[in-house]
């Protein structure tokens, strides 16, 4: 069974809501062979990911984060101290990354029926993950993702950061669970559930658990466990911006507010600017 | 346009910045005619609430004219003379629909920082550091004002502006305190803190019923206000032996209801003030609850107590054995603005509530350091700006 990573708990959130019963595929960049010419520009070309994937701070940046943690990791592993151990992790060809899995809730004063019809027309999803540039529905199941690289100079080195999911169980206003396809940039699987607010009042309970499995092995598997909380965050932020939509019809924000800084470094959708765990990141990154 | 900026800890400055805009569409413009200091404000400039940045516009207590609003603004329009709720809610999620806009859940746009803190996320606050929104505040020519139609009110005919202003905060809050006091006709009633919002607090309790009203301060000039403006009787803490008065003046039961207008920065005279002092400024406790730790021991048995005072953080030596077994009741909390300002308007329209005495400074933008500094010193009841004024 896959090693799973939590904080100080053995028994995952999933299992305790009985949710999200399927684990992502362990393909694509979980188990990539790493060449030396693309060290670099791994190593290069992930940092920056990480840094726009952070700071971005939706679950389309999670997952960009994510993709940069892995390449940043790849490609240090040709010239830092962590060669031996990171070397040895790419050896053990066949060895499956770890699931990490990230559960958020809260709740909406709408009707299941528009939440739910919300969410189900992915198209709408960029409107409130500030990540994703584009999603597209290719057929009914299967969805084409576009992850938005806001440096446009960033954008032309990397191209975009593009993977494909397949909605493989849905009950109408209720559930729907997702995986992406074999060979995506990250491996993840989820499920939103949508239930009534108990007590027969108003509402509706969004659950969302998200899993994934880290690029680049073990390494990333740490790394990923370091940074929980803050893309546990960023999952938040979205339901949040989710929520606000939905019951107001705008999203609160104070991007374009007149300050006395010179350019205004705080934009809304930078939340890490305080996090503790982002300058841990950083300097890291350094 | 010129805005009052925060710097630095004391360190405040008129500076040039752009004009707001529309940004959502449920936004409106205001050009602000007065904006008032408020004593919650002194936690910021003295540096006791993270997340300020330097280049954060101050102020949340404000009155001002309709210039422009958004597509999604139904009742307000050009031209209206407003004043504005300092605590910004949406009017649409569960609490705002239960009347308890303060605990928003859809106006912080930070909202993962309080809720680190807290456990929950806060509403959001006009000029109130980031963990609370961020937003910009009225210390300005002109002020954004998100969710417009629930936060704004039109100001009826007959309320000149002088007044009008503190409908905004000092009146909600200091009205708040007494309705969470739960004052029943015949009550007596302790109040400490004499500033704005605890003068409010006065005059709501009797219009709630109070027997007697007692007001605990030292500033003379406030006690003085206290006395004359609001109608209660005062004793001066730095002279009284509070807790003994307080006592002989409810034959030996201890007020009804005790309502803390002060917060986390009480000055006293005893051991308590020291010990807080010394934590607080090793920054060990967030707060001084001096205030707190009086009102519980003060309070009569099965009595109710009401803080409007802001605290922040954590605090330490709550006497909770006396709250337990005297059966106190706590209620708590920033100010529901949107509950409360349409029939604070009346009341004061009606003569009830009169809070432009509170207004003894007006000054520019550019005297925002000194008129602070002035407030801070307890020189000023309330300072005002007007940002039309050079
Ligand atoms: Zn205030
Ligand atoms: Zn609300």
């Amino acid at each position: 069974m896959a090693e799973r990573v939590f904080a100080n708990t053995s028994q995952p959130l999933s299992e305790t809501l009985g949710m999200a019963p399927v684990d992502p595929e362990a393909s694509g960049s979980s188990r990539v062979n790493v060449g030396q010419t693309e060290r670099i520009f791994s190593a290069a070309g992930g940092a920056l990911l990480l840094t726009v994937g952070l700071r971005q701070g939706s679950l389309g940046g999670f997952l960009l984060a994510l993709a940069g943690g892995g390449l940043v990791f790849r490609g240090m592993s040709g010239y830092c101290p962590m060669n031996e151990a990171l070397g040895r992790n790419s050896a053990e060809t066949g060895e499956e990354a770890g699931v990490v899995e990230i559960s958020k809730s809260l709740t909406i004063m709408k009707p299941r029926e528009e939440v739910w019809a919300y969410w189900r027309r992915h198209e709408n999803l960029p409107n409130f993950m500030y990540h994703l540039k584009e999603v597209r529905q290719i057929t009914d199941k299967r969805s084409h993702w576009v992850a938005q690289i806001a440096d446009s100079k960033l954008a032309r080195a990397l191209g975009s950061v593009e993977w494909d999911a397949d909605i493989i169980d849905e009950v109408p206003n209720e559930r729907l669970v997702w995986k992406s396809i074999p060979g995506s940039l990250v491996d993840h699987s989820g499920e939103v559930r949508f239930n009534d607010v108990p007590g027969g009042r108003p509402g509706t309970e969004l659950h969302a658990t998200i899993k994934y499995r880290p690029p680049a092995g073990q390494l990333g598997t740490a790394v990923a466990k370091l940074f929980n909380q803050n893309f546990k965050q960023m999952i938040k932020q979205d339901l949040r911006r989710f929520k606000q939509l939905l019951e107001t019809g705008e999203i609160a924000t104070i991007a374009g507010q007149p300050s006395g800084r010179k350019r205004d470094q705080l934009l809304e959708n930078k939340p890490h600017q305080y996090s503790e765990p982002n300058q841990k990141h950083e300097s890291l990154m350094l | 346009m010129k805005a009052l900026c925060y710097n630095g800890v004391r360190d405040l400055r008129a500076e040039r910045v752009p004009d707001p805009t529309i940004i959502n569409p449920k936004d409106a413009i205001i050009r602000v005619t007065y904006s008032s200091v408020c004593g919650s404000d002194l936690h910021i400039v003295n540096g006791y609430i993270p997340s300020v940045l330097a280049g954060d516009i101050l102020g949340h207590e404000f009155m001002g004219e309709v210039v422009e609003v958004g597509s999604g603004v139904k009742k307000l329009k050009k031209g209206d003379r407003v004043v504005v709720g300092s605590i910004l809610a949406c009017g649409e999620c569960q609490y705002c629909q239960s009347q308890s806009y303060s605990l928003c859940d859809n106006t912080n746009p930070h909202a993962w920082m309080t809720e680190k803190m807290y456990g929950d996320a806060t509403a959001g606050i006009f000029g109130y550091t980031h963990a609370f929104g961020g937003y910009a505040g009225s210390h300005a020519e002109y002020i954004r004002v998100p969710f417009a139609d629930v936060g704004a009110f039109v100001i009826p005919e007959g309320i000149p502006d002088e007044s009008a202003v503190f409908a905004s905060d000092a009146v909600p809050t200091g009205f708040m305190a007494a309705d969470m006091a739960d004052i029943q006709p015949g009550d007596v009633v302790a109040i400490w803190g004499c500033g704005g919002v605890g003068q409010m607090a006065i005059q709501t309790a009797w219009i709630m019923g109070a027997s007697r009203v007692i007001a605990i301060d030292k500033e003379p000039e406030r006690l003085r206000m206290a006395r004359e403006n609001s109608r209660a009787e005062t004793l001066d803490f730095s002279k009284v032996e509070v807790m003994e008065a307080l006592r002989e003046m409810t034959g030996g039961r201890g007020p009804d209801a005790c309502i803390d207008c002060v917060g986390m920065e009480a000055t006293g005279e005893g051991w308590g003030y020291y010990y807080d002092k010394a934590k607080q400024s090793l920054r060990l406790e967030n707060d001084r609850p001096l205030v707190l730790r009086d009102m519980i021991i003060a309070c009569k048995k099965g009595g109710n107590i009401s803080i409007v005072g802001v605290y922040s953080g954590f605090i330490d030596s709550i006497p909770m054995g006396a709250a337990m077994n005297k059966a106190l009741t706590f209620k708590m909390g920033q100010q529901h603005s949107q509950k409360y300002i349409p029939q604070l308007l009346e009341h004061m329209q009606n003569g009830e509530l009169d809070p432009g005495f509170l207004f003894t400074h007006k000054m520019s933008l550019e005297e925002g350091q000194k008129g602070y500094m002035m407030f801070n010193d307890k020189k000023a009841m309330r300072v005002v700006f007007d940002p039309r004024m050079n």
